[in-house]
């Protein structure tokens, strides 16, 4: 028989339209954010294990350096919360890109490329999973930052905001790494691939000092690059002071990361 | 209706041809075996099958549909399984059953009566509430089946199903395949095993460095070989010459090497007989003798002069 004819007499589905295309990828998507809470719930310790580097940085600042470091003007501690807040979600956002890796190096995105699920679930899912983690370790960070002496110098709402800013900025970062967790061998070689792209845009902003502090040929990557817009954007909502435009920048930014990497994770996980 | 129709597949993985031109067909409601050692092309043939792949020429019809044309509407009329057991470790068995159920879009409810119901037929139902890396290896390879059937598909491929499975494991395993198969489901099962694939496969299939070497009913191939292997064990090579042509009077192939005299047979208790007679006749006293199936070993022996051989891992892309 030849497969021609074969092909034409085949009982072929209809097309779903794009409505119900759209409905399946949410579902899609929120099947597997499930899937991925389940498992943070089943393993807590990853929840704990998420906030103690940032906590040894806060003591480490807060108490070994933070002598030594002279901001103008704020106490230091104020001035650190916010780069400690963005710190976090910037290293959080490599998480992702190690979960991919590890659910790939199981055979399980195997499995699940060959469901007629939406190509977009895995990782819609799994960076919204990502996401709601976040929200908990921040919320965990905010309450050390409070035990060693932070203080809000506004209001409860410009705080409030000043979260949902670091929130989007960590969803956007997420994206980065979902691409590089699909792109290499194992677990492990994602977390080592992600470092040497994190630690510059963490250490190389104003997260821990003022940008003015760093050498003349440092300073225009320093101040323009999107972990300092965040820091910058959370500092001057919970200190006071103008926010509009860094707020607006550090939306932007995060906009501008998940209209680039979201589509090439996407394809990266189409190709597989 | 053929179930699953692929022509002329070829992928190559940098300088690796993993598959140089192969065909396969399975007609519904049989089982088509293909056979073949580590990196001989067989997963790579699944992957494109199951669509997580592209073939780079050929082309590959499962249940009529074309999978490089309409890859989500082939993904709705199979299941996939493998030695990889690819479940969610830390979900427990009903909920990976859930989640797939879900992710088929058969509805909240349906998945979950569905995962019930697998799990009962499948005996996980006492260790269905507990996280699927508490399970034995056994039962998460039945998992992992069960997670292939959640959607009913028409197709089922199952990826060196058995590899590393404990013997009663196996049998367990085969049963359910027989029971899919009684119920009309098309399989295409790739294995290491002789026996697996005698046991399940209505055609078998060959595979050898991405091309087919043999292919036909298990019965065929075995009659190629013989069913039956006889050896000799005769450590002194003047001795052993002797036996060889003492042999060569009964039905079969002789072949053999240091110390070894083989005797490939189709009929073995007639043959045994032949032998033992014609040796002593021959006054050559054999060291050991043995009387066993043919492995894949010897049916890779027979049809391509090498023997099976482990050399790069199959390779994923």
């Amino acid at each position: 028989m030849s497969t021609q004819a074969m092909s034409a007499r085949a009982v072929i589905p209809p097309s779903p339209g794009t409505v119900e295309r759209v409905r399946n990828a949410v579902s899609d998507a929120l099947v597997i954010t499930w899937r991925n809470l389940l498992t943070i719930r089943r393993l807590p310790q990853l929840l704990v294990f998420a906030t103690i580097q940032p906590l040894l940085f806060v003591l480490m600042f807060r108490y070994v350096f933070g002598g030594a470091i002279q901001v103008p003007g704020v106490d230091y501690v104020n001035y650190l919360m916010p780069g400690i807040f963005a710190q976090t979600v910037a290293f959080g956002a490599i998480n992702t890109g190690v979960g991919l890796a590890e659910d790939r190096g199981k055979g399980l995105i195997e499995r699940l490329r060959s469901l007629p699920m939406a190509r977009s679930a895995v990782l819609a899912g799994r960076t919204t999973a990502d996401l709601t983690r976040n929200v908990l370790v921040v919320g965990l960070m905010l309450a050390v930052g409070f035990a060693v002496g932070f203080r809000v110098q506004t209001d409860v709402f410009k705080l409030a905001l000043g979260i949902v800013v670091l929130l989007a900025f960590g969803f956007a970062l997420s994206w980065v790494f979902a691409l590089i967790g699909l792109s290499v061998a194992n677990a492990e070689s994602a977390q080592a691939a992600s470092f040497p792209i994190m630690l510059p845009l963490v250490f190389a902003s104003s997260a821990f000092v003022s940008t003015t502090t760093m050498p003349d040929w440092l300073t225009p990557f320093a101040e323009h690059q999107p972990v300092t817009a965040a820091v910058d954007a959370v500092r001057a909502l919970v200190l006071g002071g103008p926010w509009g435009t860094e707020v607006l920048t550090t939306l932007a930014w995060s906009a501008g990361i998940v209209a680039v990497f979201a589509p090439l994770a996407i394809r990266r996980y189409r190709l597989g | 209706m053929s179930a699953i129709e692929a022509t002329g597949l070829t992928k190559r993985f940098g300088t690796v041809q993993a598959l140089a031109g192969v065909d396969l067909s399975a007609a519904e409601g049989t089982v088509l075996g293909v056979l073949g050692p580590n990196g001989a092309g067989k997963t790579t043939a699944v992957r494109i099958l199951c669509t997580i792949l592209q073939a780079d020429e050929g082309s590959a019809f499962v249940a009529g549909v074309d999978v490089a044309r309409h890859p989500q509407r082939v993904r709705e009329l199979i299941g996939l399984a493998g030695q990889y057991a690819a479940v969610d470790e830390n979900l427990t068995g009903r909920e990976n059953l859930r989640m797939v159920g879900m992710l088929t879009h058969m509805g909240r409810r349906a998945a979950r009566t569905r995962a019930a119901e697998l799990l009962e037929r499948f005996e996980l139902t006492d260790a269905g509430d507990r996280p699927a890396r508490t399970y034995s290896g056994g039962m998460r390879r039945r998992l992992d089946l069960a997670a292939a059937l959640v959607h009913r598909p028409p197709v089922l491929f199952l990826d060196e199903p058995t590899t590393g499975l404990d013997p009663s494991s196996r049998t367990g395993l085969w049963g359910v395949v027989e029971d899919l198969v009684a119920d009309g489901t098309t399989v295409l099962l790739t294995t290491q095993y002789l026996e697996e694939a005698d046991r399940l496969a209505d055609r078998v299939v060959v595979i050898d460095r991405g091309s087919v070497i043999a292919q036909g009913t298990p019965g065929e191939l075995k009659r190629t070989l013989g069913a039956t292997i006889i050896e000799f064990t005769i450590p002194e090579p003047a001795e052993a010459a002797r036996a060889r042509s003492a042999l060569a009077a009964v039905p079969g192939t002789v072949d053999g090497e240091d110390g070894l005299v083989r005797l490939a047979v189709t009929d073995g208790g007639a043959a045994l007989m032949d032998a033992v007679r014609a040796l002593d006749a021959a006054g050559v006293r054999p060291a050991a003798a043995a009387v066993r199936e043919p492995t894949l070993d010897d049916v890779f022996l027979a049809l391509t002069g090498h023997a099976v051989e482990t050399p790069a891992e199959e390779v994923a892309a």
